[in-house]
């Protein structure tokens, strides 16, 4: 019961957080309403019992990554309404259909999931794990049934560096 | 329904309210250490050798008049000073300043809590107290104060990263994330990490100037060139806040790198009871545990305020090249020695 209603609570917040980091007109109340967002989604994850995500979570997201936004919108005035110049660039049919395409999908996968929801993780073949523990379970899963997909985004975030080595600097 | 509720409680109330008078006290003893150091006496008038000036601060904080820019966004202005303390007091939910002991016939630990995350959750808690520093200097919309919160986001970016880098190889070496965990690893593997891990040390205790914004690293208040920097346009006990933080700031890096290299809360050659086999240690068993966690944090917050007496402050660009180029790579080999070591001999 108490469970239920944090979990409703929380996920309010999330959402209504969500909701105001869009429609704000200010900049930089956007980002710490994405902040304010980020730590609710935290508090989930603890909910969840999920501690370690919860920490790397304000560690990396909160603390991290949106400090770095609040960096450059700070030094960007966009106290100024954008104008409604024509672009271009802008091809309105190619983004609308994209849009629609990543909406079809994700459905689809709503739907799948709904239709057969996933087995536990006991069942699906997954050694008893010989650790407890929060963090040791996260690191035995990653090393052991998840080792592909984690190597396969360790290279792509090591891509992604070294695109934005390559970018910000001229000559190398 | 006492364990669950009232003993917490009590100790909350208990740590809040330690802090809150260290803190107050840490101000009068940097005053007095630094004018010792230039042959100044530093307070005298308020009590004897100046011994209540903390309070006397207070309450001219309290009575001053609290001023809000008309320009300033006033919402984020007045968030900033809390956003900067909730972080800097919640950290010392997981510092353990002493094992479990009995007292009155229960067994009371002398932390409040012990999350199986608990250094995680300090470094997360502690990166989220940025934003009260960034949002001060960018709500006032002043010149000076903006400049100060840009430097301070680059500051505490850029140290960030190589102190959690830092912090792994000590985990690595605790095999565990719990504070009380670390301790206790300490006591079992006979040694205290500042010993096998004196590089890890050194970077935490650096990274640790930089992220409190003390001398030699205090630029983002920088008083030459910043007019005082992110909290310029502040005043009364809003400014008192951003202060306040700052010091408890300084003894939760000072507590936490007790724990972390200084046996925490055991006292020196915990596991020995004769030291070289003639030297009895016995008595030092009498001193309670949380003395010598005390005095060895202290010995830290000596040296943070002898530091600042002593060294000039950093130049912004040397700042950043130490961090990034220095400091970052020094931890990623530290890092990846520890990991070697610890599968070859071990």
């Amino acid at each position: 019961m108490a469970e239920a209603v944090a979990f409703y609570f929380l996920s309010a917040c999330i959402l209504g957080f969500a909701v105001l980091v869009i429609t704000t007109r200010d900049t930089v109340h956007s980002v710490l309403f994405l902040v304010l967002d980020f730590l609710f989604v935290a508090a989930l994850y603890v909910l969840l019992g999920a501690q370690f995500l919860a920490a790397i979570q304000i560690l990396v997201y909160a603390g991290g990554i949106v400090v770095l936004y609040l960096f450059v919108v700070m030094l960007v005035n966009l106290k100024r309404p954008p104008e409604a110049h024509h672009d271009p660039h802008r091809r309105t049919g190619w983004g609308f259909a994209l849009s629609m395409a990543v909406l079809v999908e994700l459905a689809a996968v709503g739907a799948y999931s709904y239709a057969r929801p996933a087995p536990p993780l006991a069942a699906a073949g997954t050694p008893a794990m010989p650790v407890t523990g929060n963090t040791e379970q996260v690191g035995w899963l990653l090393y052991t049934s998840y080792l592909i997909p984690f190597e396969i985004a360790s290279i792509l975030l090591l891509v992604a560096m070294i695109g934005a080595i390559v970018l910000a600097k001229r000559e190398l | 329904m006492v364990d669950a509720i009232v003993i917490p409680l009590v100790k909350i109330v208990v740590v809040l309210n330690a802090t809150l008078v260290a803190v107050t006290y840490m101000v009068l003893l940097e005053r007095k250490v630094i004018a010792w150091a230039q042959s100044r006496l530093g307070p005298m008038r308020v009590g004897p050798y100046g011994i209540l000036q903390p309070i006397a601060d207070a309450v001219k904080l309290m009575i001053k008049e609290d001023i809000t820019p008309n320009r300033a966004d006033r919402w984020v202005f007045t968030a900033a000073p809390i956003i900067s303390m909730v972080p800097a007091l919640i950290v010392y939910a997981v510092i353990p300043f002493g094992p479990e002991i009995s007292m009155f016939g229960r067994k009371v630990s002398l932390y409040i809590t012990d999350i199986n995350v608990g250094l995680l959750y300090v470094v997360s808690v502690a990166s989220v107290g940025v934003y009260g520093i960034i949002l001060a200097g960018y709500a006032s919309n002043s010149k000076f104060p903006l400049l100060a919160s840009l430097r301070a986001s680059a500051q505490l970016i850029s140290y960030e990263v190589a102190v959690t880098l830092t912090l792994v190889s000590v985990i690595l070496m605790a095999g565990t994330l719990s504070m009380v965990g670390i301790v206790n690893a300490q006591y079992n593997q006979r040694v205290w990490f500042i010993f096998v891990q004196p590089l890890a040390f050194a970077f935490v205790l650096i990274g640790g100037l930089a992220e409190t914004n003390r001398a030699p690293f205090d630029l983002p208040e920088a008083e030459q060139e910043l007019t005082g920097g992110f909290h310029t346009e502040y005043s009364g006990m809003r400014f008192a806040l951003f202060f306040l933080a700052e010091y408890a700031n300084m003894i939760v890096v000072s507590s936490v790198v007790t724990t972390l290299f200084l046996g925490g809360w055991l006292r020196p050659f915990p596991n020995t009871t004769h030291l070289f086999g003639i030297i009895p240690l016995r008595p030092l068993d009498f001193v309670p545990s949380w003395i010598w966690f005390f005095l060895k944090s202290f010995a830290f917050l000596y040296l943070f305020i002898w530091v600042r007496a002593t060294l000039p402050r950093y130049r912004y660009d040397q700042l950043m090249r130490l961090g990034w180029k220095v400091l970052i790579p020094l931890a990623i080999v530290n890092l990846v020695v520890t990991g070697i070591v610890k599968v070859l001999l071990l």
